[in-house]
């Protein structure tokens, strides 16, 4: 049995213009131990996704639908209690800037020691003991001083390793990283993502990564998700999609990533902008964007169909196989002297 | 820390030395001479200017400006330098010691100060934290139209009209009049219970205009610190609501209530002017008029003295409070 698995997750937000549908039937799963990475533009729905799996949407004018079974427990439907039992202890979840996610009026040791006692009856020295260990995990030096320090005493990469030792503190099986390191310059970025990496090694904890970024997906995730205006263009294991990616908006961003090999003086752009999840358009939501676009794109929303044989890896577009295959080819051959363009 | 404080002190004097300068310089700029209004009507001219030379104001205004700096000093130079205690002089009208007038008014206008604080924030606290957990609610549109009749009712008419409804009519309280803490005076009630009795109603008078911008401020900053991303890693951790609400929010968003609480209560120490003329409390504010009036120079500049000094030392004291309670200050 997978650790998570999403079936057909809706979340519609009710807003005075409209009802904003910002995931629409989005399904997947994660087994223990694996890294899923979701990837997609802003506005794509990934991180509702994964806030609407933990319960934290606002609970006002919000509706969601569709399961979230997590070890066969549904999340959508358990109570505020089970949840709070659930997040900080099963599954943990950080967020996209360091410089806002800590508490600025308590120290850092004070918020890891509160993670650590909202879920075990542990005396305090005991809970402290636990945070300054998992201070040394993440690489902060001189951690014995360093927790009783502010949070604005700390760097924004100092911070995105605070996170992630208050997140990974209670062992969680699940960890959902929000783009843990796209506020951060790159050198710490690298440096972020193989402490995440290193630290799943060492708990044998499954990771969800929400990402804009390709070359992140490519560094670390066993399966990709990838995600368009609230539903799922493409999903698969991540050597198929980048060997041999199967949707025009895959394509697209493939495409957009800007090489070392090649000379060019602008890099290739998706035209067109995200639409509006609160009047989506008909039929195939990339469909104004779409080069390949032909008249049942308009009407028809495509489901999410296997590529050939394989089952693993799905894709929602209309084009025929043997378009998709020559275009995924050319694609590849462009970039790489090993033209390995069969899948 | 130490230069801070010193930085602070240097400027809290030359701010005192503006003010009370700029106070001299108005007074003297009045064209009606205090000389002939302590004197009377009946006096002559001469009368007039042998009264002039006993108050002093005969003199240039930078020597008497230089006469009441020199009563404030606690040091003179009078025969040898020692110490002496500072004075602010006598009313021209009078002859009583400023300093005993203030003794006696600052107690009451700090009775009325304190307490309408302590009730103003009985009352914004709660309001203002729950309007901001429920926005659009019906307790929230309640508040904020009740927020809006507080302060545009001017503190005159609301005083009159409680005082004449609550007092007069359905003689609940007192209608005006200051009960003595300790001990009551000639002809007076006194005692605790009395004290607290007279005051009920300038309290609320006195609080209503404070309690309504408070809420405004409070439900504002909850509203806003609710949507930190800091409030959103709590839930992640799974802390219940109310730990979220008392350990992460309330902790930040009312950090600047502080700050205001240090500031309005050095403003209205000066006199709650208003409410003391409806409800007769001898205050600050109240001696405050009569002395201008009387064109009562001493009178006020002392409580000009007095007013400037507790606004200062009320504004560091806050200054050292909120850099003691935000480690982002206190660190930097």
């Amino acid at each position: 049995m997978p650790l998570l698995e999403v079936k057909d997750l809706k979340t519609y937000f009710s807003t005075g213009d409209g009802v904003v549908k910002a995931v629409d039937g989005v399904s997947f799963s994660v087994d223990k131990g694996e890294t899923l990475g979701i990837v997609g533009e802003s506005g794509s729905g990934k991180s509702v996704t994964c806030l609407t799996i933990m319960g934290l949407n606002a609970r006002r004018n919000t509706m969601s639908m569709g399961q979230a079974l997590f070890n066969g427990e549904d999340l959508l439907t358990a109570s505020q209690a089970r949840l709070r039992e659930i997040r900080g202890n099963d599954i943990a979840m950080i967020f996209q800037d360091p410089m806002t996610s800590l508490n600025p009026v308590h120290t850092v040791g004070t918020q890891l020691i509160e993670a650590v006692t909202l879920h075990r009856d542990v005396p305090k020295k005991e809970a402290r003991a636990r945070a300054l260990e998992l201070l040394k995990q993440v690489g902060i030096p001189r951690a014995e001083r360093r927790i009783d320090d502010y949070p604005h005493q700390f760097s924004g990469g100092m911070r995105q390793r605070v996170m992630i030792a208050m997140a990974l503190i209670n062992n969680p099986e699940l960890l959902i990283a929000d783009e843990p390191t796209t506020a951060l310059d790159v050198t710490t970025q690298a440096q972020i993502l193989a402490l995440i990496e290193k630290l799943q090694a060492d708990y044998n904890s499954a990771v969800i990564m929400i990402t804009h970024d390709l070359g992140v997906i490519a560094e670390i995730a066993d399966d990709v998700v990838v995600m368009y205006a609230a539903e799922v263009a493409e999903k698969g294991p991540v050597e198929r999609i980048f060997r041999s990616p199967h949707h025009p908006y895959t394509w697209g961003l493939m495409g957009s990533l800007p090489r070392l090999d090649t000379d060019v003086d602008r890099l290739a752009q998706i035209q067109g902008q995200p639409p509006s999840l609160l009047r989506p358009p008909a039929g195939c939501r990339f469909h104004p964007r779409c080069p390949y676009v032909m008249d049942v794109c308009r009407k028809v929303d495509p489901e999410l169909a296997p590529v050939g044989d394989d089952r693993r890896h799905l894709q929602a577009c209309h084009l025929d196989e043997e378009t998709k295959e020559r275009e995924a080819a050319r694609l590849l051959g462009a970039f790489s002297t090993e033209a390995s363009a069969a899948p | 820390m130490i230069r801070y404080i010193i930085r602070r002190l240097i400027w809290a004097v030359a701010l005192f030395l503006t003010v009370t300068l700029i106070g001299f310089v108005l007074f003297y700029l009045i064209p009606a001479d205090p000389a002939k209004f302590a004197c009377g009507r009946a006096c002559t001219p001469d009368m007039v200017k042998k009264v002039a030379h006993y108050l002093g104001t005969d003199r240039p205004v930078y020597v008497q400006y230089g006469k009441f700096l020199g009563r404030i000093m606690p040091v003179s130079f009078h025969g040898g330098f020692h110490l002496k205690s500072p004075n602010l002089g006598r009313s021209f009208v009078n002859r009583q010691s400023v300093d005993y007038t203030i003794g006696q008014a600052a107690p009451e206008t700090a009775s009325l100060v304190l307490g309408g604080l302590v009730i103003w924030m009985l009352i914004a606290l709660p309001i203002g934290i729950l309007s901001a957990l429920r926005p659009r609610s019906l307790l929230d549109r309640v508040s904020m139209t009740g927020v809006l009749v507080g302060i545009s009712t001017h503190p005159v008419w609301l005083g009159l009209m409680a005082s004449w409804l609550i007092g007069y009519k359905l003689h609940i309280t007192p209608i005006a009049g200051y009960a003595n803490f300790f001990h009551p005076l000639f002809a007076q009630p006194g005692g605790p219970i009395q004290w607290a009795y007279h005051l009920i109603l300038p309290w609320i008078t006195f609080a209503i205009l404070f309690a309504a911008v408070y809420v405004r401020m409070i439900r504002a900053n909850v509203m806003e610190t609710m949507n930190e991303d800091y409030v959103r890693t709590a839930r992640a951790k799974g802390a219940p609501e109310a730990r979220v609400m008392r350990v992460h929010i309330l902790r930040n968003a009312l950090l600047p209530v502080v700050t205001m609480l240090g500031m309005d209560v050095g403003l209205a120490l000066g006199g709650a002017i208003f409410t003391e003329q409806v409800y007769s409390i001898n205050g600050l504010g109240y001696q405050t008029i009569q002395a201008l009036n009387n064109y009562d120079s001493p009178t006020v500049l002392g409580i000009l003295v007095f007013v400037c000094t507790s606004v200062i030392v009320m504004n560091l004291l806050v200054d050292l409070v909120y850099a003691w309670i935000d480690p982002r200050i206190r660190l930097s």
